[in-house]
């Protein structure tokens, strides 16, 4: 090992990391990232990543640079320090970068995230209840009716043509249920109370545009709330492994102006009628 | 003067000369055993790593892979499972944990060298079980490495879960039972065969971060344990603890009723999240130990750095929620998992600062070892920060179940653990063979890997931010078509990531005989494994084990003629070391 000279990795490496670092930053400039968002609580979530964005990206320039500098200064040292520094100065210089960090985690989330997991979680007064339920690979949606009811369902009518949530004709709550494969109808400006089930294996009602993930699970009634704020037609996916059709269990979600939204309800007419 | 663990493995008989079998195959030495899980965890990484590049054609191509979607689900699975059991925790944990313990502490083997032998060879047969599961009617087990139940508990569900889904159980099980005995082994030998002086703040760091992650396993694996053992009832015994009643496969309700899949995912969860800190802090302490060796000065905050290692270990053990913020689990506990897992953040950002802080004044030594340690930091680094938007119950709103998990776990327990993976082969190879391995060599290997797995990760994390998800098998989303184009880009990253092993593997196997010939001690290091002969016999020190009579870490201090002063070297004449 010759330590005399200086080897080209103590250029090299610092080199390789400053490039890095701008690399990474550079992509966020030039990759077309930034989805729509359609929801009001999408707005919150947009701004609780880009609030970790604005103060993660500082700190992850900051130690490669860091690491960087502390390289090449090696270069021209002969003698390291043996350093064994007061234990002051060593809890500070820890210490202050992890205030830092504790602070952009813990601050970001309490400040910015928790009021925006209300809005999701939180039951707003005057709500459009709907339900989604999630099969393999299909979703299903349903409105309560005229009733504002949702009528008993049995998994044994189930029938994939005939009955696919397997409503039950005998419950009077179900027979005006409105049952809407593959797209869910919703008006902008009012909450929407999902309820969401799964007929299967678990699934994941997602709308990346609306922001909106929340698991379906058999046995459970899961639930989550959005308010969309713009008109148009919205991708619903999957976001749990179901099986082999996961990756093709789509739906729509389509935002119509309330009127609009009124409209269509009123063309709508129940499983049973 | 007898050290405490020379009688022990002396009566146990381990250093009997024997033949080639005891030696070399049912070894009891600690080496061997460590050099065979580390051969195991190659031949499964290349599995796994072939799986991948097969799964990047898929999706940079799709269908040109010959991969349907019914196949596609089960070598995600197998991928995952592999490479996280059968590699990472082989290779890292149980492996060169394994060579470098019992080493560092002054021991002549583990505490128990029989039930060590038994660790490697309860694993495995797990190995041919889980692979013979591609051959078996359904293909092998496709309900992600996770295992979620209804998918992996009905046979209906999803081709893998007949066959497949039972023998990755059982394999499961075994490694479960190794790794359980290998951490008891770890945490005894640890805790006992010390040697004389070597208190536990004069450990390395690589011994403490080995110490917590095998109480970690061992607290944590019991979960996983139950978990899969009351699927495996769910699925053969007509058991429901997971499936509910109603549930429609094909048309067919099923007989289960009373069961809940969050159940499962707690249990899976209550492991799988200290399981992240199992395989990633030992990658941590071989940093700590390599950058000290080759940058010439202790690690900054050597005591911070241990107390941090354990407040991880405490708050790792009640965050693992935070994998379920979207499972329908209540919203409250969002709550609570959230702030808890950020909390986080601090100790482990304290060890991150150490990380770097110690290269502060440092006289660079530019092994490959060191490259890829200093790497490690740039890795562990960009994860952890990942990991304040993941533990974030609002944003993970968005990113749950995307590319960005991806990308990130990838960081955390795919880059992070195989660079420290690679700096402790790098750096321990002459213990063990009494060679080097080549440094051009491994240079060319540590770019070649290094940069695109860099690259290959991190763009993973803007695919997510997109909304791409995971466990797709191609992706016609509108809105993700922005980014799509980076599919082939990310494809040939990955092919040089799996090309580029091919020059450790010759480096690995070439240096036992063409290396160059090293001393005791190569990289005028400190710590007691140095003050050997390399290779290391049976036994570890010819004559008297070593006592420690000073800290790990005594590189360049003020006064002295060399540089290092091993940690066996008495402090004065006439001085004993301090009690145990």
């Amino acid at each position: 090992m010759d330590d005399r000279s200086p080897s080209p990795l103590s250029l090299a490496f610092p080199l390789a990391l400053v490039i890095l670092a701008a690399a990474v930053v550079g992509t966020f400039f030039l990759l077309d990232w930034r989805l729509d968002v359609a929801s009001e609580h999408g707005r919150g979530v947009d701004q609780m990543i880009f609030f970790l964005l604005v103060c993660t990206g500082p700190l992850f320039v900051a130690g490669h640079l860091a690491v960087a500098w502390f390289v090449w200064k090696s270069r021209w040292r002969d003698t390291p320090a043996y350093l064994p520094p007061s234990p002051r100065a060593e809890w500070l210089a820890t210490l202050i970068p992890v205030l830092l960090i504790g602070a952009v985690a813990e601050g970001g989330v309490l400040a910015i995230g928790m009021p925006v997991w209300g809005q999701v979680y939180r039951e707003e007064p005057d709500t459009l209840p709907v339900e989604i339920v999630g099969k393999q690979f299909e979703w299903i949606a349903r409105y309560p009716g005229r009733d504002g009811k949702f009528g008993r369902t049995e998994p044994t009518l189930i029938d994939d043509v005939e009955n696919p949530l397997g409503l039950d004709e005998d419950d009077p709550a179900a027979t005006d249920d409105i049952v809407v494969r593959g797209a869910l109808y919703l008006p902008s400006g009012r909450a929407a109370s999902i309820r969401i089930r799964s007929l299967d294996v678990l699934h994941s009602f997602a709308v990346p545009v609306m922001r909106t993930k929340q698991d379906a699970v058999p046995g459970l009634v899961t639930r989550t709330q959005m308010r969309p704020t713009t008109p148009g037609k919205y991708e619903i996916t999957c976001a749990e492994l179901c099986g082999m059709g996961h990756y093709r269990m789509r739906g729509y979600v389509n935002v119509l102006t309330p009127e609009e939204f009124e409209a269509w309800r009123a063309r709508q007419v129940g499983w049973f009628e | 003067m007898e050290g405490p663990s020379g009688g022990l493995v002396r009566m146990s008989g381990t250093h009997a000369a024997g033949g080639f079998w005891t030696r070399y195959v049912f070894s009891r030495d600690h080496k061997v055993i460590g050099i065979q899980y580390i051969l195991t965890a190659m031949a499964m990484g290349l599995v796994g790593g072939a799986l991948a590049a097969w799964i990047r054609v898929q999706l940079a191509w799709p269908g040109s892979a010959g991969i349907s979607p019914e196949q596609y689900p089960s070598l995600v699975t197998m991928h995952g499972t592999l490479m996280i059991f059968f590699v990472v925790s082989l290779a890292l944990v149980s492996g060169l944990g394994n060579i470098i313990i019992p080493l560092q502490v002054g021991a002549r083997d583990m505490a128990y060298p029989f039930l060590n032998m038994l660790s490697f060879w309860t694993v495995l047969p797990a190995c041919p079980l889980m692979l013979a599961s591609f051959f078996v009617p359904g293909g092998a087990a496709a309900a992600g490495w996770t295992a979620y139940p209804p998918l992996s508990a009905l046979k209906g569900a999803i081709p893998g879960s007949g066959w497949g889904q039972s023998l990755w159980l059982l394999a499961m099980a075994l490694f479960i039972a190794s790794f359980t005995m290998g951490g008891l082994n770890f945490v005894a030998t640890i805790f006992n065969l010390r040697a004389r002086g070597l208190t536990m703040m004069r450990l390395p760091l690589a011994c403490w971060t080995y110490l917590v992650s095998s109480i970690l396993g061992l607290l944590s694996f019991p979960a996983l344990t139950a978990a899969a053992i009351m699927l495996l009832l769910d699925r053969h015994a007509g058991t429901s603890f997971f499936v509910p009643s109603g549930v429609v496969i094909a048309g067919q309700v099923q007989a289960h009723q009373g069961g809940t899949p969050l159940l499962f995912q707690h249990l899976f969860w209550f492991l799988g999240h200290p399981e992240v800190y199992v395989l990633v802090l030992p990658a941590l302490g071989i940093a700590f130990d390599v950058i000290a060796a080759f940058s010439r000065r202790p690690p900054h905050g050597y005591r911070i750095t241990v107390w941090s290692l354990i407040v991880v270990a405490v708050l790792g053990m009640v965050v693992w929620g935070h994998h379920m913020f979207t499972s329908g689990m209540n919203p409250y506990l969002g709550k609570y998992f959230s702030v808890v897992t950020l909390l986080i953040t601090l100790p482990f950002a304290a060890i991150g600062v150490n990380l770097v802080a110690s290269l502060w004044r440092a006289r660079l030594r530019w092994t490959p070892a060191m490259l890829w340690a200093l790497g490690l930091i740039s890795a562990v680094g960009t994860g952890g920060l990942g990991g304040v938007y993941l533990g974030n119950a609002t944003a993970d709103l968005h990113f749950h179940d995307s590319y960005f998990v991806v990308g990130h776990f990838h960081f955390m327990i795919g880059m992070v653990t195989l660079f420290g993976t690679f700096a402790g082969i790098f750096y321990w190879f002459p213990k063990l063979t009494g060679r080097l391995m080549n440094e051009r060599l491994g240079r060319l290997h540590f770019w070649l890997t290094s940069l695109p797995m860099f690259a290959l990760f991190f763009l993973m994390h803007l695919q997510g931010l997109r909304g791409m998800m995971r466990r797709y098998y191609e992706f016609s989303q509108d809105y993700v078509a922005p980014v799509l184009w980076l599919q082939p880009v990310l494809t040939v990253l990955a092919f040089v990531v799996f090309a580029s092993q091919a020059l450790f593997l010759i480096n690995f196997f070439r240096s036992p005989f063409r290396g160059e010939s090293a001393g005791p001690n190569p990289w005028n290091a400190t710590t007691l494994e140095w003050t050997t002969p390399s290779p290391a016999p049976h036994g570890n020190w010819p004559d008297e084990t070593p006592s420690a009579w000073r800290g790990p870490y005594e590189y360049s201090r003020n006064g002295n003629e060399s540089d290092f002063e091993l940690q066996s070297a008495p402090a004065a004449p006439g001085v004993l070391p301090s009690k145990r």
